[in-house]
């Protein structure tokens, strides 16, 4: 087995194991973490494709590459929107129950 | 060579365990932490199938910075952090791992019967190299062959961090980026913000010089200053730049602008949108990098940094 192989097999593992991460796990940011695994996987099994493809004195292909290279970046920038949306929603939440809370003490001191 | 197979079996092992620590770690800040070796050894997989542009992409980007982003908000969420709770049932969790093995092995028959021979656009990625004075296959496909895609892929950061800013709290807009950090001027944190910059703004520079005929480019090296830019402002050395600041707007603007210009100047000289006179095609392709490499750089840091939390004041 060559490392091409073997690489595209452990991607495929990570797709798996980013795949089950998504369903199973309750918190947001660990869904979260789950899909950068998984988005991992996909990627290394398109570099895969890039290794198959070489050719003209390249080590790989380098179209696959290039869009391996973009889509990281824009994995990333997901990733940041996904984040800031979590935080935005647990700090709402932790406002709403602040509020809940010392509205009742108050109503319980009247 | 003879130990190279081995290297390569205890990495894939090494990735695939990590993976599994990122996934089964009680702690979210563990599990970071497993994310951000697991984005390491990755690079190193990849350097291992001879793709090293990607390589140094996924180290810096995949691990470092995505990782950086997710400890920052691991750390936030932390204090209140459930107890491990209401975990699915055994039942579900085994029904969605059949699941997932059964995508994994339909995965592994497709990486184990590939199509022969094997899709490749290699030999007419190498025809035209000579004629954009480049060396290095991938920076060509990113900024000549496939350039709308890379002037496309500007926007998408640009409206990710437009998504981030909305996010902040109303009364904010146009403030600071994030809380303040707690400034502790002899610590390991302050020392490093004050020798790494140096050296990894030469090395950020370097990445996009170089990628003309070497592994590097305008992603990598734009990471790397964006890098120790956080740097310099988690130890609280430079305050993050005031979202509501004209220069900032601009500077965020500046690559794809530039991008814009020289495509709309490829009808005039050269006969087509993005298309490079034959006559100096490198100048024109560094007067593109040059710009968006900034821009990559200072979009990536405030993505990192979050939206407003903070008056200008403050």
């Amino acid at each position: 087995m060559n490392a091409a192989t073997l690489f595209g097999l452990c991607g495929a593992v990570l797709v798996g194991l980013g795949l089950y991460g998504i369903i199973v796990h309750h918190e947001p940011i660990r869904k979260i973490l789950a899909f950068n695994l998984l988005g991992g996987g996909v990627f290394v099994l398109f570099g895969i494709i890039a290794r198959r493809g070489a050719a003209a004195g390249f080590g790989g292909d380098p179209v696959p590459q290039a869009l391996v290279i973009t889509g990281i970046v824009v994995a990333f920038s997901a990733s940041a929107v996904a984040v800031t949306l979590v935080m935005r929603l647990f700090e709402v939440n932790e406002a709403a129950r602040r509020e809940a809370r010392s509205g009742h003490s108050a109503e319980d001191a009247g | 060579m003879t130990l190279l197979p081995l290297y390569y079996g205890l990495l894939a092992l090494l990735v695939i365990g990590v993976a599994w620590w990122t996934l089964v770690a009680r702690e979210t800040m563990a599990a970071v932490i497993g994310f951000i070796a697991y984005g390491m050894l990755l690079g190193l997989v990849w350097a291992g199938i001879a793709s090293v542009d990607v390589a140094l992409t996924e180290a810096a980007i995949g691990g470092g910075v995505t990782g950086v982003l997710l400890l920052r908000a691991a750390a936030r969420l932390r204090p209140t952090e459930p107890a491990p709770h209401e975990k699915p049932g055994l039942v579900f969790r085994v029904l969605v791992g059949i699941f997932c093995a059964i995508v994994t092995i339909g995965l592994a028959v497709v990486v184990l019967f590939p199509t022969d021979p094997a899709p490749s656009l290699a030999i007419a990625a190498a025809e035209h190299l000579p004629a954009l004075e480049l060396g290095n296959p991938v920076t060509a496909v990113l900024i000549a062959y496939r350039a709308l895609d890379t002037m496309l892929e500007k926007v998408v950061l640009l409206l990710a961090l437009i998504g981030v800013w909305s996010l902040g709290p109303d009364r904010n807009w146009g403030g600071l980026p994030g809380r303040a950090p707690a400034v502790v001027t002899d610590s390991a944190l302050t020392f490093l913000a004050k020798l790494l910059p140096p050296i990894g703004i030469v090395f950020g520079v370097y990445l996009l010089w170089t990628s003309a005929d070497n592994p590097g480019g305008a992603f990598q090296g734009g990471t790397v200053l964006a890098a120790m830019w956080i740097l310099a402002m988690m130890a609280g050395l430079r305050a993050p730049p005031a979202i509501g600041s004209r220069a900032l707007r601009l500077l965020l603007l500046s690559g794809t602008i530039t991008f814009i210009v020289v495509g709309f100047a490829g009808f005039l000289i050269a006969g087509g949108f993005l298309s490079y006179p034959a006559a100096f095609p490198k100048a024109l392709i560094l007067l593109i990098e040059i710009p968006m490499t900034l821009t990559i750089a200072v979009t990536l840091g405030l993505l990192v940094s979050g939206p407003a939390e903070r008056d200008k004041t403050s």
